[in-house]
């Protein structure tokens, strides 16, 4: 059983717990001043009213909606893409017999050790060739070659009893209904944790849609942002960054707070692997 | 390549994993090996101009940005990893207890790991602004000189590391929590009928437990950290006097800002060596399980 915490140390937690609060809290404060008050003294955060102006700034710039758009359609484009390939691999991988599956099964494995700047340049250089940057399939489909999914979906392929596809053989069902059928609905578990970190990935993903994605219309959310920040002293102001920090940052935080356990599994289950 | 159970027959069972395979060697295994070929070529946008051995790696070693680049990105390895081992080990330590108080706190300090980069250094930015932001107001208040901490070579590098730190401490914490839970509660039982305090019973019974954990923490965090790219890239872009110049920030300046793409995917060579040592390293504790 868990033994009496000394007062001391949870005492040093809830401060750190503030601490990690402040900068949020902050943030969120000033968003909510308005950009005159803000140039004039910023102590201004502490008295004077408040008001929503830098949100309506914000609604009003229709830019930011096309981020989000952007943002949305490739994150579930490869969540959907890195689900749909993994599954069927990782069935491959576990239950069938093919010339090869062990030694492709390894260096799949050997992938996982590859960095991002091993092979964005590289990367960079075919889309160029293909003239495929400024597109969503080129911000999707390099995520979709990540060997971490495959590897998750082999070893919860590998983990379901046998028996269960043997019978459905007998029943003369093909390969690929015992795949459909039976044995995916199965992994459901596996399938969420492995879409919720996909998700999460391309969601804040930097590098590739910063140098894929020049056209301000096929910004990410992310890149647009960071956009924007890049000309800190020009933009509209103090009020107007916070309040889209605010903006960026918030719908991911509550979507946080209702599926945290499921967000807190992946993460960690994507870092011990 | 055929093993012995496998049979001509069996080749339509291969078009399940086919989709994968392509995007893999697409993306993967044709990406690596060019970026291999390139690192020896010199060439910019609009393509390779002539083969030049390994003469791009000796201009490396004797190009004193890219050294500073590396001492940069060894510095703030040294920065954040052992801050995010351990504060994340004595959190989990504190917060391994399914009251309330722990449940929200476990909330809190996870919550920034959800955020992009760009949010996170927005976020930063607005505290370490010399002119409005949050800790310039706490040091007028106290009636000191606000500092630009991200201008100051000495100060930025840490400023950022304290960003990072508060960015990434909610994995290491995590790891930690589950790594805690796996520890049989025997051992406790035994260790309150011996009458063991508090200190003996965590060095003791719970740190042994979990020294698998520590390291395996310790090389993902090296990996991770090793990476560092958007947050100099948004908050100093390197500088000031290329005090936050980390190696990614050198390799994306040089491949496109400057299109010395041979150069860097040199550079780019370099790093993947180092991170793949730490990668091995961690295989290999990884692989260890069994023997605990």
């Amino acid at each position: 059983m868990m033994r009496s915490r000394n007062p001391v140390a949870i005492a040093l937690v809830v401060i750190a717990g503030l601490l990690m609060l402040a900068p949020m809290l902050w943030v969120l404060a000033l968003s909510l001043k308005s950009n005159a008050a803000l140039m004039a003294d910023t102590n201004a955060v502490f008295d004077g009213a408040f008001t929503l102006e830098n949100y309506v700034a914000i609604l009003g710039n229709g830019q930011v909606f096309r981020w989000i758009g952007n943002s949305l359609i490739v994150s579930l484009g490869m969540t959907v893409g890195v689900l749909v390939l993994a599954s069927l691999a990782g069935y491959g991988f576990a239950r069938l017999e093919f010339p090869g599956r062990k030694i492709l099964f390894v260096i799949v494995l050997l992938g996982l050790a590859v960095p991002e700047q091993a092979v964005i340049i590289a990367r960079h250089q075919l889309f160029s060739w293909a003239e495929w940057h400024n597109s969503y399939p080129a911000l999707i489909i390099p995520g979709l070659s990540a060997p971490f999914g495959v590897f998750l979906m082999t070893q919860y392929f590998r983990a379901i009893p046998k028996e269960l596809d043997e019978a459905a053989m007998l029943d003369n069902a093909s390969r690929f209904t015992v795949f459909w059928k039976v044995l995916l609905p199965l992994t459901i578990p596996a399938q969420a944790t492995l879409g919720i970190f996909t998700f999460l990935h391309a969601w804040n993903d930097y590098w590739w849609p910063l140098i894929s994605a020049t056209n301000k219309q096929m910004f990410t959310l992310t890149v647009g942002i960071a956009s924007t920040q890049m000309n800190f002293a020009q933009t509209e102001g103090l009020g107007f960054l916070m309040a889209q920090a605010v903006f960026a940052g918030l719908p991911i935080l509550i979507v946080y707070l209702f599926f945290q356990k499921y967000i807190i599994q992946a993460v960690a289950g994507a870092a011990g692997r | 390549m055929a093993t012995a159970r496998a049979s001509k027959h069996d080749w339509p069972n291969a078009l399940f994993v086919l989709p994968y395979l392509v995007v893999f060697v697409a993306m993967i295994v044709v990406p690596l090996g060019m970026g291999m070929w390139l690192s020896t070529t010199k060439g910019d946008l609009f393509g390779v101009e002539a083969n030049v051995g390994l003469s791009n790696f000796t201009r490396l070693f004797g190009d004193p940005i890219f050294l500073e680049t590396v001492k940069n990105t060894f510095y703030f390895v040294l920065l954040t990893v052992p801050a995010l081992t351990l504060i994340g080990l004595g959190l989990a330590l504190v917060l391994n207890t399914p009251a309330r108080w722990a449940t929200v706190l476990r909330t809190i300090f996870f919550a920034s790991t959800v955020l992009s980069v760009t949010v996170v250094t927005l976020v930063w930015r607005l505290v370490f602004l010399p002119d409005g932001g949050l800790l310039a107001v706490i040091s007028e208040a106290l009636g000191r000189t606000p500092i630009a901490f991200l201008n100051n070579p000495d100060l930025a590098m840490p400023a950022i590391a304290i960003t990072t730190i508060w960015w990434c401490i909610g994995l290491p914490m995590v790891l930690f929590l589950a790594a805690l839970q796996q520890v049989p509660r025997e051992l406790y039982e035994a260790a309150a009928l011996d009458n063991a305090g508090r200190w003996t019973t965590l060095r003791r019974i719970t740190l042994p437990a979990i020294s698998r954990t520590f390291v395996l923490v310790v090389i993902i965090e090296i990996i991770l950290q090793f990476q560092l790219f958007g947050q100099p890239q948004l908050m100093t872009l390197g500088g000031p006097n290329n005090a936050t110049r980390p190696i990614v920030l050198f390799i994306y300046e040089t491949g496109w800002r400057q299109w010395e793409l041979g150069y860097a995917a040199a550079a780019a060579q370099v790093l993947f060596a180092m991170i793949l040592i730490a990668a091995m390293a961690q295989y290999l504790v990884a692989s260890r399980k069994g023997a605990q």
